[in-house]
């Protein structure tokens, strides 16, 4: 286990978390605050847009990024050798 | 189900099937601690630290859940409108910062409570000082409101003084959580999230049906009303809302920047609360601590996702029973309520209506946030059973985090201050005694709390989130992902944070420093936002004042870059 492989794991993990990060961010502060406004232009059902993103979609896309973080993880962890 | 229904409606009473149901639950709490007693220090403090995923998820979501949650959350959001969607957001965000930036790390760490991290991370004991007060700080403002969301509860469904009701509530966390430490409530835990998630459905998808004929609340409340007028829900309420006054219901009326800081201080606040962090010390491995963070949310947004569709039902239902109704005819509940001091009615016009608007000079009716989730079944004339059930469930909710709490309360005492910092020689059995004593306190204060609250209750609540946000959030981040972080910069940061975020709390809030109305907030951020603030003061600070001093050694550059590395996490040690 040299410090080049502990190195590249780190490297490849802080990019999912920097992708996933801008998702999270998007989705709430963006989506649900940011351009609520205009998202509330549209409507689906009985939701306006932006609202539904403060109040449901946002919270439905956390979960998602959680277990996408999951399996993204353990499958590099595999990659470097670190599930033991 | 009509049949069934009638079958269990047989007129026993809500009070009989209250105390039928939640002596029921409590008796099986008190089973469960009985039977998962803590023999051992890493069995009081992290369970033995061989909890499933799946067990940890469940815990997790029933120690956050709190009376806050179940209780108030629901009806903060029916009065905010689209307002209330920052504690929707901020309250699940956080879970993605906790799965993605330090719950694996701390895990890997693998000590006992977030001091010892802090403590260790910055090779300090006065870090470890600083971050004990904080967590009983946090901790202590967070469990009054438990003690008295159960003696709400009580003295409501009960009928016994609501400072039994609390004594009761004591007499009940003080025992499994004292004889089953960590382990116990784990496991009781696990309990209480069944019960109040059941709960808390049960009366909503009555609700929803009733109201749109959808049985899935999340999707009724954007849907069409039942009565066949091909009406939106939503923007029925939007046009009720308008007619009495208030803002449009999906609008809101908080500016963008404020909801923007509210919203990342609680979700940022939520990611450094020790109740929370410390559940994921108890699971074997760094993958399970991703995974169960990941259930934990999941179980959270059954709840946090429902509660809005709440919201707009008992909205809609308490204006349309209240509104410009004769006083003389008004329902049972609204009496039963009234007693308790949460409904006033108070006849302006002398018109016998009830005149319920936004302008408070001709406004007649005062209701309290927190009885729109218990008081929703009667509203909605649900049968007893629901009503009943619905007590157990906020009993549940409020249970769990005051356990969880007391925990954490008992192990920043025992465990961070006698064991770390004044005898580090103790012995494992006097610590373990050292652990269940100062649970015992930690019990009696929060009890006292419970019975005489202190005025700022909400305040105070508000405030445990800012510090967290303001303290630990940016030390443990740093910790992590800032190997040259040294502990100069980790202590004036935090310090310079809370101290920071204390003041704007004391001047909005209590006056002090010449106090100040909402027109003198900074920037326009309210006090609850401020947290955002002074967090991004923490990492200005830290990171200033690293850059004047001194490398940390090369033992814990070492550490840093070991946590990074997700095998061996190996069992917890002292």
């Amino acid at each position: 286990m040299t410090n080049k492989n502990a190195n590249l794991y780190w490297k490849e993990n802080i990019r999912y978390v920097a992708i996933l990060m801008f998702i999270w961010f998007f989705v709430s502060f963006g989506a649900g605050i940011l351009f609520k406004d205009f998202l509330n232009e549209f409507k689906f059902g009985g939701f306006k847009l932006g609202f539904w993103f403060a109040q449901q979609g946002s919270m439905y896309v956390f979960v998602v990024l959680i277990f996408i973080y999951v399996r993204l993880m353990n499958n590099l962890d595999k990659k470097y050798g670190y599930d033991k | 189900m009509v049949m069934i229904n009638s079958l269990i409606n047989v007129g026993i009473g809500v009070q009989n099937w209250t105390y039928i149901i939640v002596g029921i639950t409590f008796a099986l709490y008190i089973g469960i601690a009985i039977w998962s007693r803590a023999g051992s220090t890493k069995e009081f403090y992290i369970a033995g630290g061989g909890v499933s995923p799946l067990a940890n998820g469940m815990a997790t979501a029933a120690d956050w859940m709190s009376a806050a949650s179940f209780i108030s959350m629901a009806g903060i959001i029916s009065f905010a409108g689209y307002d209330g969607a920052v504690y929707l957001m901020g309250w699940t965000g956080g879970y993605v910062l906790l799965a993605l930036l330090l719950a694996p790390y701390l895990r890997k760490f693998g000590k006992f409570t977030v001091p010892d991290f802090i403590g260790d991370r910055y090779y300090s004991n006065t870090a470890r000082f600083v971050a004990v007060l904080c967590a009983l700080l946090v901790s202590f403002t967070y469990v009054a409101g438990q003690m008295r969301g159960v003696g709400l509860v009580f003295s409501r469904f009960l009928e016994v003084d609501i400072n039994t009701g609390v004594v009761i509530g004591m007499i009940i966390v003080l025992f499994y959580a004292v004889i089953g430490g960590m382990k116990g409530i784990t496991y009781t835990q696990v309990a209480q999230y069944c019960v109040l998630i059941f709960a808390f459905m049960v009366p909503a998808i009555f609700i929803s049906i009733q109201m749109t004929g959808n049985p899935i609340p999340q999707l009724g409340f954007g849907g069409q009303l039942s009565d066949g007028s091909g009406v939106f829900l939503l923007d029925k309420l939007d046009g009720l809302s308008t007619d009495l006054g208030f803002a449009e219901y999906t609008e809101g009326s908080k500016s963008i920047i404020d909801v923007f800081s509210i919203t990342l201080a609680l979700m940022v606040g939520t990611a450094g609360l020790p109740h929370v962090i410390v559940r994921f010390f108890t699971v074997k491995r760094v993958k399970d601590a991703r995974k169960s963070a990941g259930i934990a949310l999941l179980l959270i947004v059954i709840l946090y996702s429902t509660a809005p569709a709440v919201a707009v039902f008992a909205r809609t239902n308490m204006i349309e029973t209240v509104s410009n109704q004769p006083y003389a005819s008004v329902p049972d509940w609204f009496k039963k309520w009234e007693t308790t001091g949460l409904i006033k009615f108070t006849d302006k016009n002398n018109d016998g209506l009830i005149q319920y608007l936004a302008d408070n000079d001709t406004n007649e009716l005062i209701v309290d946030n927190d009885i729109m989730v218990l008081a929703n079944p009667e509203i909605a004339e649900l049968p007893d059973w629901v009503i009943a059930l619905v007590a157990a469930g906020a009993l549940a909710a409020a249970l769990s985090t005051a356990a969880g709490l007391l925990l954490v309360i008992s192990a920043s005492v025992s465990h961070d201050l006698i064991k770390k910092i004044i005898n580090p020689k103790i012995s494992e059995k006097s610590e373990l005694i050292a652990a269940r004593l100062s649970a015992v306190v930690a019990v009696c204060i929060a009890g006292y709390f419970g019975v005489n609250p202190p005025g700022f209750v909400a305040a105070t609540v508000a405030l445990a989130f800012g510090l967290a946000a303001a303290s630990f959030f940016p030390a443990i981040i740093l910790g992590i992902f800032y190997k040259k972080m040294n502990k100069e910069g980790a202590i004036s940061g935090m310090i310079i944070g809370i101290l920071f975020m204390l003041f704007y709390m004391t001047k909005f809030k209590f006056g002090w420093f010449g106090g100040g109305s909402k027109a003198d907030w900074w920037l326009g951020i309210s006090p609850e936002g401020f947290g955002t603030v002074a967090m991004i003061l923490n990492f200005v600070v830290s990171i200033t004042v690293m850059k004047f001093t001194s490398d940390p050694p090369k033992s814990v550059q070492d550490m840093v870059e070991n946590i990074r590395i997700p095998s061996d996490a190996g069992k917890a040690t002292h």
